[in-house]
């Protein structure tokens, strides 16, 4: 598709040099002087579009030409207006070229020019006066006319609204609503020129008008809508389409609740105003005496009705079928924001809405539709005491768990999330519980709703379900496999045997196994926090690591937790946060088989095992003998050097009474011996067959914990003395079997002179190895003790001594 | 409202960097955003085209690593179609939707539809509360239309050479970024024009 020709007419065009350009320029301005309209000078304009086009870096055109081509954009070939405008929109406007907003013949203004002219508007008073004028030659036109004359008009309305919604006044206002309410309900109800008169009155000569029709072929018995049909169309039956599709907008811009703020403000909805009650809108037949807003208000009503009775009817052709979808959703969205409006009209509309729920709601495939009426629910179900629960059931139940392969449900599923959090909150319990569904659209296509999740995650972590919420992230992989799995075991035969490799899908498949994957595949959270054959589970889907959407899936899952902690040391108690510890502890070597996804896994995990026992050091008493454990095992060196690491640190930095009282010296012994047998272990071998040597910083890390538990208890001091002589000892006689790198033997054993001498003066060792909050936090200035005021008014009175 | 409508390769290039695009064709419709925003509009109007532009170039990119991204993980196998198979390209293409936030790079959060062709993405950018099945059928129309009268799944170049065709498409199936309501009859109006055009 994209062919080498392509390439290099797109390097030519911004190669082109400056002498041959303006030849270019000065042949187009003669063939731009003859009048005929050729093709040379059709293929001359193309092409200089796409020389300027090609660049982000704009050319300028000279004068005369820019001239020419500012009075093509009335000419009456349609082609020299769209390249003229085309043209002039990648160029820059003439210094001191009138903008041609305050011409009289912008009636005449064609739909290209027009957009133009809206294009290169600079300012707010530029679309001012734009609006202006088009608002002019509508007051002012006579209602016949070339059809589509005026339809271009709404579209730059709408526009000009969604920058610069100020830029109408209130007669404006007045002026198009009327108008609106004109297209809307008072379209012509008969079919447009040129509809012959046969079908449905007989005899060739009978000019009688033909009414228009609906979308499954019977007469239409109401007024013209976007889904009537006829042979040919009215200039005021286009308006009614245009209308139409800008009649939301108009709502959202005009008619929002807040009426003092021009900018939509759509999240806002949870506030509804129940003492707003418009009292004219209780009956539709007054409705002639309602003021212009109100009335639009009333027409819009009707028409959105009017449509959902429409969409129930079978059309003929798919594309009207869609079409039907479409106009569902926008009518239950304008139904939404008249009714925020006015809270009366929620009595009128919810039948409506409730009926089309139920027609809708067993059916999947209009789940698209099903969206916007959960949205209705959630604005007005709570003022008309509607139970909602089968809606939440459906978009926290169903939609997740069956639809979560369908890339547009998923965005707009996750939209109506992100936008009404805070409702949702505080409407649906079952908001926090739904995770493990939510995360299956997730788990299917992590590059496009990770971002939708990183702001949703922190309203999923609560105390009660932070721990299953922490396994369901880790086993992520293992859910995008298994929804993989599940895929393709609906569309394969069940008797053909998974034989192109897929032993995990006669796992999937096996009933012995079934449990560990109808855990995966839960839709709520509470039945348990994880299962006991996880690591069965691994190997079954010990394939799937290198399938793209599990490998997509992994890269996504360390940023997720890092958010989780994030939002879990707010929410958690003492008692929560050591549970936490113990998880990590525990999953460290419990995770799907990915070297890269372990790596980055135990990565985040020290991180945050750091930080949970800076914020609570007593943690690390409390949960000593885990620790102890996980740092007594020598193989955790080599298969967690990371995590091992760490924990050594904070065993190290926090195992001492000042962090928690019930620190005792026994406690402080065991663990020295278990991190001191760790470590002769590890500096008198050779690593294990199939792994690397452990990094010096483990190395140090372990001969500056058992330090720091040795300053602690002093009794200690001779045995690590012991050691580190013996290591000088051993690093003299030259290589050494755990450590290949000569420089870091010698950083090894630099470090362990450092502790060596410093444990020499064990009432400084202590401070200088952990040293007290004060001297790491100084606060200098707000310490009293050390604040200069004082000490220098300390001063003044010693040497005044009376 | 549609914000912006572009053609753009998704495939990678050997002329241009990986993960880069070649934007064939892009049209934003309307004022430039900064005309809301006081400090945007100390810019010249070179500047403000340059912003736009890279402001489409940046779609671009985002929607080719999600076409690519996406065409990983299903795992499909391209298929490839010649001219005259224009309604079986649109059938097998990949489609998505992409989430672009407040700021990146537009002033507000935006949708972009996508759909990837072969070798080539089509994509619609539209404001985040616009009515997205409308704008999916529009974008599926638009590139029917586009890959018809521009032979695109062939080896020509029509697309750079006679995008004025594009020009008018949009003008009336989506007229200064309008989404419109139309059933079979106005389509097929509308699209009579279109093609009376495309015939001189």
């Amino acid at each position: 598709m994209y062919s080498h020709g392509s390439e290099s007419l797109i390097k030519q065009a911004r190669e082109i040099q400056e002498p041959e350009l303006q030849k270019f320029y000065s042949r187009l301005v003669k063939l731009l002087q003859g009048k005929e309209l050729s093709h040379e000078t059709i293929d001359s304009l193309q092409r200089l579009h796409l020389i300027l086009s090609a660049t982000k870096y704009t050319r300028t055109l000279p004068s005369e030409l820019q001239k020419r081509l500012s009075s093509l954009l009335s000419s009456p070939s349609e082609q020299l207006q769209v390249l003229s405008s085309a043209v002039l929109r990648e160029t820059l406007p003439l210094s001191g070229q009138e903008r041609n907003y305050n011409q009289d013949n912008t009636s005449q203004l064609n739909s290209h020019a027009a957009a133009l002219l809206l294009s290169q508007a600079g300012s707010r008073a530029d679309l001012s006066s734009l609006c202006a004028q088009l608002l002019r030659s509508l007051e002012s036109r006579p209602s016949e006319g070339p059809s589509h004359s005026l339809t271009h008009m709404l579209p730059i309305l709408n526009t000009i609204l969604t920058h610069s919604p100020e830029c109408l006044t209130e007669d404006h206002m007045t002026l198009l609503s009327k108008k609106l309410v004109d297209w809307l309900r008072y379209a012509s109800i008969t079919q447009g020129g040129g509809a012959s008169s046969g079908g449905f009155f007989t005899g060739p000569r009978s000019r009688q008008p033909v009414p228009i029709a609906e979308l499954d072929g019977t007469v239409s018995g109401d007024f013209f809508t976007v889904l009537c049909v006829g042979q040919g169309f009215t200039e005021d039956q286009w308006m009614n389409v245009f209308s139409f599709s800008m009649l939301r907008h108009w709502l959202l811009t005009y008619h929002s609740v807040s009426n003092g703020n021009t900018a939509a403000d759509t999240d806002d909805r949870s506030e509804v105003d129940g003492s707003v009650v418009s009292m004219v809108s209780a009956t539709s037949s007054t409705s002639r005496l309602l003021p212009p807003k109100e009335r639009l208000r009333e027409k819009a009503f009707q028409y959105c009705q009017r449509l959902i009775e429409q969409s129930d009817r079978k059309a003929h052709k798919r594309t009207d079928t869609e079409l039907q979808r479409a106009c569902l959703v926008e009518a239950v969205c304008i139904l939404d924001c008249l009714c925020i409006e006015d809270a009366s009209l929620v009595f009128r509309a919810f039948p409506c809405i409730k009926a089309l729920f139920g027609r809708l709601s067993s059916d999947l495939s209009f789940a698209r539709v099903l969206l916007p009426l959960a949205q209705f629910y959630l604005n007005h179900g709570e003022m008309a005491a509607v139970d909602c629960e089968c809606v939440w059931n459906l978009v926290f139940g169903r939609f997740p768990a069956d639809l979560f392969n369908d890339p547009f449900l998923a965005h707009e599923l996750l939209r109506f999330l992100r936008v009404n959090l805070e409702s949702l909150q505080l409407r649906v319990p079952q908001y926090t519980c739904s995770f493990p569904n939510l995360l299956k659209l997730l788990a299917w296509d992590s590059p496009a709703v990770v971002d939708d999740f990183v702001d949703l995650l922190p309203s999923l972590v609560t105390a009660g379900t932070a721990v299953e919420l922490l396994h369901t992230l880790l086993d992520l992989p293992c859910l995008s496999a298994t929804l993989v799995l599940q895929l393709r075991s609906a569309s394969l035969p069940i008797c053909e045997p998974g034989g192109r490799g897929l032993l995990s899908l006669d796992a999937f498949r096996n009933p012995s196994y079934r449990g560990l994957f109808l855990f995966l595949l839960r839709g709520e959270a509470g039945s348990g926090d994880t299962i006991d054959r996880l690591s069965t589970l691994h190997e079954l889907l010990a394939e799937a690591v290198d399938w793209p959407r599990v490998i997509q899936c992994t890269q996504t899952v360390p940023v997720l937790l890092h958010i989780f902690f994030n939002k879990v040391i707010t929410v958690a108690d003492e008692k929560l946060l050591a549970h936490l510890i113990l998880v990590q502890l525990e999953r460290s070597s419990l995770l799907l088989n990915i070297p890269n996804y372990i790596k980055e896994i135990h990565r985040v995990f020290s991180c945050h095992l750091l930080r949970l026992c800076k914020l609570h050091p007593s943690l690390v008493v409390d949960q000593s003998h885990e620790l102890l454990e996980f740092a007594g095992t020598t193989a955790n060196v080599y298969s967690k050097e990371e995590i091992y690491t760490h924990v050594v640190w904070v065993l190290g930095e926090y195992l001492s009474v000042s962090c928690d009282s019930r620190c005792s010296v026994r406690l402080i012994t065991s663990c020295f011996e278990a991190m001191e047998a760790v470590l002769f272990e590890i500096t008198s071998s050779a690593p294990p067959p199939g792994a690397s040597s452990p990094a010096p910083r483990v190395i140090t890390t372990l001969m500056s914990a058992l330090a720091k538990l040795a300053s602690r208890s002093h009794d200690l001091i001779p045995r690590v003395s012991m050691f580190l002589s013996k290591l000088r000892k051993v690093a003299r006689g030259g290589s050494v079997a755990w450590c290949t790198d000569e420089e870091d033997l010698v950083a090894i054993v630099t470090r362990g002179e450092e502790l060596w001498s410093l444990l020499k003066a064990p009432g400084v060792a202590q401070s200088v190895l952990t040293p007290p909050p004060h001297v790491t936090t100084p606060q200098w200035h707000q310490d009293t003790n050390v604040a200069m005021p004082l000490g220098l008014r300390a001063l003044t009175s010693l040497t005044h001594s009376q | 409202m549609v914000r912006c409508f572009l053609i753009h390769t998704v495939c990678p290039l050997s002329a241009v960097a990986p993960g880069e695009s070649r934007v064939l064709y892009s049209r934003v419709f309307g004022p430039d955003e900064g005309v809301q925003f006081a400090q945007q509009r100390e810019l010249s109007p070179e500047e403000r085209r340059l912003l736009q532009k890279e402001k489409v170039a940046v779609v671009a990119r985002q929607v080719c690593s999600a076409v690519s991204l996406s065409r990983e993980a299903s795992g499909r196998l391209l298929v490839e179609t010649v001219p005259g198979e224009e309604a079986l390209a649109l059938q097998e293409a990949d489609s998505g939707v992409v989430r672009l936030r407040a700021g990146d790079p537009f002033s507000e959060e935006m949708s972009v539809l996508w759909l990837g062709v072969q070798s080539l993405g089509f994509a619609l950018v539209c404001e985040s509360h616009e009515n997205l099945l409308l704008a999916e059928g529009t974008l599926r129309n638009l590139t029917r239309h586009c890959l018809e009268h521009l032979h695109m799944l062939g080896q020509g170049s029509e697309v750079l050479l006679k995008s004025n065709r594009i020009d008018v498409l949009l003008s009336r199936l989506l007229p200064c970024g309008q989404l419109l309501f139309l059933n079979h009859r106005f389509a097929q109006s509308l699209e009579k024009e279109v093609a009376a055009y495309m015939a001189k």
